[in-house]
């Protein structure tokens, strides 16, 4: 190994990795961030294609508050990483509605416009919807107690049709379930506060904004980022813990930690240890975006996402074929307080896929199943929000195999194993999982996931 | 470092962590968590800021010690013995 020995390496230059570098470079600590890839970012980051960058990820920032709010995650995290509020020119989302069968809901940011929209389409269950949202808000959402019960079964407890719970569970699980047909409590109460009674946002000027700031504060601060440097290895000492990783051209690294935000079972495999099948998560999407030639609002579309369901029974699981386009997401990139697209509007749509059946696919045939999805991924949009190809000058998709091939993701499952790993644990010492698998999804929870870890397991247990 | 420069020392290094708190109210004698939004995670920046700045260690089980002020002057002053205050760093 070369004489260097790093306090932490972190695998992954996503929002976990590089949150967790700002903490640990912040109080001197020698750090490292390794990504295979060439851009930073992750599963959330950008590209450029004919001259215009798009964004992978980034529908929405959630957890916007006001900015007087101090004591909710947003504001706290940023505190931890000291990047001022005002560099993510936070602009708030127009209003987002939930659509399932015939039944649709409308959300703002803060409660009010939902409760309103509850109690008009549920007349008879907003007592409940009332006592609900009580409930969460007493709910101790950083609390390390986990409750994994059935989030469908549990809002038995409050809402008696079985429609109000589809809605709810319809934009939940397509911000972040792991697992399939199924949301966890926990997972549904941080979402919940997160979405609903906070509420949505978009830094002016996309991913990029929260990536330059991110990474500009990691680079201040003394972190070391190296980009191309794929681990495919995990170097274990005579004990069986971690002391280092080997990268894709051999060098080896050392250290007294590794983070890694490849996720559990990719991970498992970096140290040798076999993964569960269970372990493996298999929900990926497709996501199409269409720049179109006029603002989306002049479209008559002036809601920033929509998330549906065509049937009143959603499916929320890996589909048989290709893609799944009875239910999704329709975001409207431009429909944000800020008009910062001018005279071009942003639709994306995303579906739930496949990967094996994309995967199995030779070029000639991906090449032609992605024109003929995208046509049903347009027109199903069509159905629920707005079918965005008449105005369309630039268009791009990608795929389950797409997420793979940039992320590393098993399966290119966007939000990793079912199986989530709290403390960070898969049971090699001096290795921690932060992201996705250790089981705070989104932005902003990969985010508070790598603070929270360089925290507990390398900056406090320095002081004792 | 006298009391008055601990109790700069230790503004200077909430005001980096908090930026958009206003300290000049500030009692001394009363918990700082009780006058501004300061939670866990910020008093472990408050101790490695200490750390940081003048190579102070702050055992976990002695947070407490730090929670007001005075109780700041009381547990620091040992340990500032000589050292130069830093502020805006
Ligand atoms: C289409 C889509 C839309 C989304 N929309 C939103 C949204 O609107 N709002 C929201 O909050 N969240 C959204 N998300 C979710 C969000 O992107 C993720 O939850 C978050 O980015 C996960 O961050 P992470 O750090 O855990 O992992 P990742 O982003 O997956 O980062 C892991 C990094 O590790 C690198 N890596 C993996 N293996 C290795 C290795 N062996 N060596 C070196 N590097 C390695 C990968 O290249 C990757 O950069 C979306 C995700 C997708 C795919």
């Amino acid at each position: 190994m070369t004489n260097e020995r790093y306090d932490a390496v972190v695998i992954g230059a996503g929002m976990s990795g590089l949150a967790a570098g700002i903490r640990l470079a912040q109080f001197d600590k020698r750090v490292v961030v390794l990504d295979r890839h060439s851009l930073w970012g992750g599963l959330n980051s950008f590209y450029k294609r004919g001259g215009r960058r798009f964004d992978t990820g980034l529908h929405a920032l959630t957890n916007w508050v006001p900015a007087t709010e101090k004591s909710t995650p947003l504001p706290k995290l940023l505190r931890q990483l000291r990047i001022p509020r005002e560099e993510l020119q936070l602009a708030e989302q127009s209003h987002s509605i939930v659509k399932v069968g015939a039944v649709s809901l409308e959300f703002g940011n803060g409660i009010g416009r939902l409760e309103a929209s509850v109690a008009h389409a549920f007349p008879r269950e907003i007592d409940g919807f009332r006592r609900l949202v009580s409930a969460i808000q007493a709910h101790d959402p950083f609390s390390d107690v986990v409750d994994a019960s059935s989030a469908r079964v549990r809002l038995g407890e409050w809402l008696r049709d079985p429609l109000l719970i589809e809605c709810l569970i319809v934009p939940v699980a397509f911000y972040g379930s792991a697992r399939e047909d199924e949301v966890e409590w926990d997972l549904f109460v941080v979402l919940f506060r997160s979405m609903f009674l906070e509420g949505l946002a978009r830094p002016m000027g996309g991913i990029k904004t929260l990536l330059d700031a991110l990474k500009k504060r990691f680079l201040d601060c003394g972190g070391i980022l190296r980009m191309r440097s794929g681990v495919s290895r995990i170097v274990r000492d005579a004990h069986g813990a971690a002391c280092g990783v080997q990268l894709d051209d051999g060098e080896l690294l050392a250290c007294e930690r590794v983070l890694s935000s490849a996720g559990r079972v990719e991970t498992q495999r970096l140290c040798d240890v076999p993964p569960q099948p269970a372990e493996v998560g298999q929900l990926s999407f497709c996501e199409t975006t269409s720049v179109l030639s006029q603002p989306t609002r002049s479209l008559g579309h002036t809601a920033t996402m929509v998330f549906f369901s065509t049937s009143e029974h959603f499916a929320y699981r890996r589909p048989a074929g290709l893609i799944d386009t009875t239910s999704g997401v329709v975001c409207a990139s431009d429909n944000y307080a800020h008009h910062e697209f001018g005279e071009a509007g942003i639709v994306r749509v995303t579906c739930l896929a496949n990967h094996a059946v994309w995967s199995g696919l030779d070029d000639e045939a991906y090449a032609a199943a992605k024109t003929q999805v995208a046509q049903e991924m347009l027109a199903a949009a069509g159905r629920v929000a707005l079918d965005p190809r008449p105005w369309t000058s630039a268009f791009d998709m990608f795929t389950p195999k797409t997420i793979h091939r940039y992320t590393g993701h098993v399966n290119g499952a966007v939000y990793g194993s079912p199986v989530k790993a709290r403390d960070g644990s898969i049971g090699v010492d001096k290795l921690h999982l932060i992201g996705t698998d250790q089981g705070t999804l989104g932005i902003i929870g990969s985010l508070l996931s790598g603070v929270t870890a360089a925290n507990r397991h390398i900056l406090m247990a320095n002081q004792r | 470092m006298t009391s008055e420069e601990i109790i700069l020392a230790i503004k200077d290094i909430i005001q980096t962590i908090a930026p958009d708190e206003d300290l000049s109210e500030l009692k001394t004698d009363v918990r700082l968590r009780d006058q501004i939004e300061l939670d866990s995670m910020d008093f472990l920046d408050i101790v490695m800021e200490l750390r940081k700045r003048y190579g102070v260690q702050v055992p976990e089980e002695d947070y407490k010690e730090l929670a007001t002020l005075d109780g700041c002057v009381a547990y620091l002053t040992p340990h500032m013995q000589g050292k130069t205050l830093k502020v805006g760093v």
